[in-house]
């Protein structure tokens, strides 16, 4: 066991683990957050997506020592007391069914519209690509990502 | 029957052995963190605080704890129990920490009172108790949609809570697409009653006739006299309605009252956004896969690496210095690890050095023989149960006399659920009693498979539903749980149970391969004269439902059933008249029938998308054979015979076939189209099918590409007649979940594996659909094909599962029609496509 010290979500964490831990666990069971989800411990399905630097990461094989950069998770992503633009695409497109791997797509979505904020149908697609859904519910994500950055470029023009 | 170690007399721990002296009792409990002690039932749902205010509500008097205690629907915090969980749904007194003796007890709540499924509180809103879990196909948001508009509260009036063997009566969780058309009815009728007696109530206290009253919203006024209202609250908040119920069994319960005339609902046909969206939008829902609670450690699987081997030994020292490393458990072929920390669980489960013997004979054939195996086994006599087998008229003399006959052999693999979360469950034995939190979308046979598994009193046993992974009958046969209870069990502690993504992947619940060979006799006008349908299914050993004997680990722990049991088997469901007819549907063995990693269960539609490829590609391809546009010729078979008693179901099964093709706008003209010299082909396909009562059509547009193999569906339609729409939104989100999931196990989905072991194992060799293979466009056309639509009795049937069905021929139809060649064999990866494009 070593000392780790973590960012997440804005506030600095100082934790006794081996620094070989996936960053997963750590968020978890010593943070006890709930958004990003085991779905594969192979970096293959998203579940367990977590923005580092704005950069949507794969937390189950991360380990902790590798993850010196300023984390947010799902529960990070409103601000000011406010849901994200992207979040709330997802709630007026309705778009969860089980939900499990929402934080991924959530999170991706996030990070695919800072870099790229009106991305095309195609862009879209290849973007959001590597997080799986089970329910297949990829045709509401891509409708609910337009949604999201029609919002943001609206917002931007009220600023 | 019971696993591993207990008192017979009855089921508790034996105290000898305990290899962990903190016995989960009374001072634990004072503990909890003020977070967990506050999370609600199903969850953190921050979007409604009046669930919240509901719970809280629950404690506060002692009138109210007397309340619950006699109507059965509180147990913990009474009975002066430490139970490590019973702090966190948040209402009831503290558990007092005594040391009583007297285990939790968790009686079934009585589904003839009508306090069972219903509770008015003080300030007017309701909590309605349901025994179903929502899959995220939103059953829980309609059930209230329904009970409050029968109670005449508006939506945000009332809260579910849902799938707690404890609290919410025995209407069996989910399964069969039946949430909405059989349970949410029972809760319909119930709600109805409460309102009566409101309306009695109220009647008494203003001297009128119940005639003289109106609600709106929980609040009863004098139609005279406006200003003369009483509230729900006023009349019953926070005290018992005392009502008896009739019915011989929980389907049938109802009270007195009729339930409202569908022209009547308010809230029923609206689009009303789903209670669950914004909690799994937020990460404020907890999930099972979230819950914690203290003193849990972790434990992990070690599976045979060969079905069907021997467990030889186990060299514990290989995992020694793993930290935390709490016990090595094993019992028969069930291994497992337990640590005090996750990812030490995970090492220790990747370290642990277990030899096993392979067994003498091999379990199955491999996948690339599959077929052809099962083409030559032995069918099994009688198996597929009610509906394997029908004959009608002279199908073998229609066929030697028909102008042309028409064969063909289709071929489906073993399909996994896969589901995106592994199996979890987290199970807390404290105090003789044991509550698993689990997604199991059948709480009520997993509570009773555990107990039977454990030798516990189901008294004892407790399970809470919460929000997973998609179930999809995974779930119907949750393994996790048992497992948890057993780990915690042996080890007195709380355990938390996950699998890793490659057993999941490889040892869940499959869907049956079929192996299905039909012939078709035409006359001299095309029409069909013979149909004969032979059906193999490799489902000799079906798990069940939460069976003690069937799950994974008492399969492991050599625990049997008398004899493997064949799941059902039936041909494709549709209104086609054809004068001679035979189907056939039989299943296959393979040497192997238990601890095996092809253990069939339920998967979303069993039987439903194989049997329909097969069934109505066979139709195109007797459509083809005469000649004849596909939706014409379909048309042409529904509308062929008139004297059946089934006249409501073929009128709505034209009404989906016609309702797609105009969504569509088909082209009538015969299949396939002209083929181009283009590298990119487009073409458009049809199926149909019913279930249940449910009628269904798709239409899929796909392009093949011809230099790679690859096939986009770019365009779908699906034509739904689900009789009564609760709500649409949520309706139209399940049924893009059904197309989406039909594409994913048509093109790619296929569970692979050689002669000892399923190889497929992840993402990679058992690949989903993903992003870059969604449909451009989804069209889904609301159809209400009944004869007179607008009954007052109109019901609503099933749709969670029906709109799958039609999917892999629809598809497999359109790829003819762009290309001239017909697809037997699922799936569609771009290399077959590409072998038989030739």
């Amino acid at each position: 066991m070593s000392e780790i010290t973590l960012r997440v979500n804005g506030e600095t964490h100082t934790l006794d683990v081996d620094p070989s831990t996936p960053l997963l666990y750590v968020l978890r069971n010593d943070l006890g957050l709930r958004g990003p989800r085991f779905g594969c411990g192979l970096a293959q399905c998203g579940t367990c997506t977590v923005l580092m630097d704005g950069r949507a990461i794969r937390s189950c094989n991360r380990p902790v020592s590798r993850s010196t950069g300023e984390i947010t998770t799902l529960e990070g992503l409103p601000e000011n007391g406010e849901l994200h633009p992207v979040q709330q695409a997802w709630i007026d497109e309705q778009v969860p069914q089980c939900g499990y791997c929402q934080n991924g797509q959530i999170l991706t979505a996030a990070a695919l519209l800072s870099y790229s904020p009106s991305p095309s149908d195609d862009e879209i697609r290849e973007g959001m690509n590597r997080v799986l859904c089970r329910c297949m519910t990829y045709y509401r994500i891509q409708s609910a990502v337009k949604r999201a950055a029609e919002a943001m470029a609206e917002g931007e023009v009220d600023r | 029957m019971s696993a591993g170690r207990r008192d017979e007399r009855n089921g508790r721990m034996p105290s000898d052995g305990e290899p962990d002296g903190r016995a989960q009792r009374g001072p634990r409990a004072g503990r909890h963190d003020e977070r967990m002690r506050r999370t609600p039932v199903n969850g953190d749902r921050q979007s409604s605080p009046l669930f919240d205010e509901a719970v809280a509500r629950w404690g506060d008097t002692t009138s109210r704890r007397d309340f619950l205690k006699t109507s059965g629907l509180f147990v913990f915090g009474l009975s002066g129990v430490g139970v490590a969980g019973a702090g966190r749904w948040g209402f009831g007194t503290e558990p007092s920490g005594d040391e009583s003796s007297e285990p939790a007890s968790y009686p079934d709540p009585d589904f003839l009172a009508l306090d069972s499924w219903l509770v008015v509180h003080e300030d007017g809103t309701a909590t309605f108790y349901v025994g179903k879990t929502d899959g995220g196909q939103g059953t829980g948001t309609a059930t209230q949609q329904m009970m409050c508009d029968e109670l005449d509260l508006a939506f945000d009036q009332a809260t579910v809570v849902m799938g707690r063997t404890d609290m919410t009566v025995d209407q069996g969780g989910s399964g069969g697409s039946d949430a909405i058309e059989r349970d949410a009815m029972v809760g319909r009728r119930i709600a109805a009653e409460a309102r009566r007696v409101l309306l009695e109530m109220a009647s008494e206290r203003f001297g009128v006739p119940v005639e003289a009253l109106g609600v709106s919203e929980g609040v009863i006024s004098l139609r005279e006299d406006a200003s003369r209202t009483v509230s729900y609250g006023e009349l019953i908040g926070g005290r018992r309605f005392d009502v008896a119920l009739t019915g011989g069994n929980i389907n049938a319960t109802t009270g007195v009252a009729s339930i409202k005339p569908v022209q009547d609902l308010k809230l029923v046909g609206q689009s009303i956004p789903r209670y669950d969206i914004p909690g799994k939008v937020d990460a404020t829902l907890e999930w099972a896969v979230d819950v914690r609670v203290p003193g849990m450690v972790h434990a992990r699987h070690v599976r045979p690496p060969f079905a069907g081997a021997t467990l030889v030994g186990i060299d514990e020292s290989s995992v020694r210095d793993v930290p935390g490393l709490i016990r090595v458990v094993s019992e028969g072929n069930y291994v497992a690890v337990v640590c005090e920390r996750e990812e030490h669980a995970i090492e220790a489960a990747e370290r642990l050095v277990v030899e096993w013997e392979k067994p003498a004979m091999a379990p199955f054939p491999a996948s690339d023989d599959l077929f052809d195996y099962m083409r030559s086994a032995e069918r099994v006599p009688g198996s597929g149960g009610r509906g394997a087998a029908r004959t009608q008229g002279d199908p073998d003399g229609a066929l030697a006399s028909a102008a042309a006959v028409v064969e063909a052999a289709y071929d489906i693999p073993f399909h996994g659920h896969t589901a995106i979360g592994p199996a979890h469950a987290l199970a807390d034995p404290s105090d003789g009693q044991m509550t698993i939190y689990t997604n199991d979308m059948k709480p009520y046979s997993h509570r009773t498979g555990i107990a039977e598994f454990l030798g516990m009193d189901p008294e004892q046993v407790r399970v809470i539903w919460m929000e997973g992974p998609q179930l999809y009958g995974r779930t119907a046969a949750d393994d996790a749980g048992f497992e948890a209870a057993y780990l915690a069990r042996e080890l007195g502690r709380p355990v938390r149970v996950q699998w890793m993504r490659h057993e999941e992947t490889a040892w869940d619940t499959k869907g049956p391969a079929f192996a299905i060979d039909l012939r078709g006799g035409l006359d001299a006008e095309g029409d069909v004269v013979a149909l004969d349908y032979q059906g193999r299914i490799a489902n000799y050993a079906h798990v069940g439902y939460n069976q003690a004997r069937t799950v994974l680990i008492a399969q492991l722990m050599g625990f049997r059933p008398e004899r493997p049991s064949p799941g059902g088997a039936r041909g494709p469901d549709e209104m086609y008249y054809i004068p001679n007819r035979r189907q056939e549907t039989r299943a296959v063995r393979f040497p192997l029938a238990f601890e095996t990693p092809l253990r069939t269960g339920n998967l979303r539609d069993p039987n439903g998308p194989q049997t329909t490829f097969a069934g109505e590609s066979f139709i195109d391809e007797l459509a083809a054979a005469a000649n004849a546009d596909p939706v014409e010729f379909r048309l042409r078979l529904l509308r062929g015979a008139t004297d059946d008693d089934e006249a409501f179901r073929r009128a709505r099964s034209i009404a989906v076939v016609e309702a797609a093709a105009e969504a569509y706008g088909w082209d009538a003209r015969p299949s396939p189209g002209t083929v181009g010299g283009g590298r990119v082909l487009t073409g458009r396909g049809i199926a149909y099918a019913y279930r249940a009562r449910t009628t269904i059509a798709v239409i899929a547009e796909v392009e093949v590409d011809r230099g790679t193999g690859r096939v986009w569906v770019r365009r779908m339609v699906c034509a739904h007649d689900c009789g009564l729409v609760i709500n649409p939104n949520s309706l139209e989100s399940t049924i893009q979940g059904n197309l989406l999931h039909g594409i994913s196990r048509t093109l790619y989905e296929e569970v692979r594996f050689d002669g000892e072991k399923v190889t497929s194992v992840d993402w990679r060799t058992h690949p989903t659909l993903t992003h870059m293979d969604t449909p451009e466009r989804i069209d889904v056309v609301m159809v209400n094909g009944d004869p007179n639509p607008d009954r007052p009795d109109l019901r609503p049937y099933g749709a969670g599962e029906p709109s799958h069905r039609p999917v892999p021929a629809a598809i497999a139809n359109a790829i003819y029609d762009a290309t001239g060649v017909r697809m037997r064999r699922l799936p569609l990866r771009p290399e077959r496509v590409l072998e038989e494009l030739g």
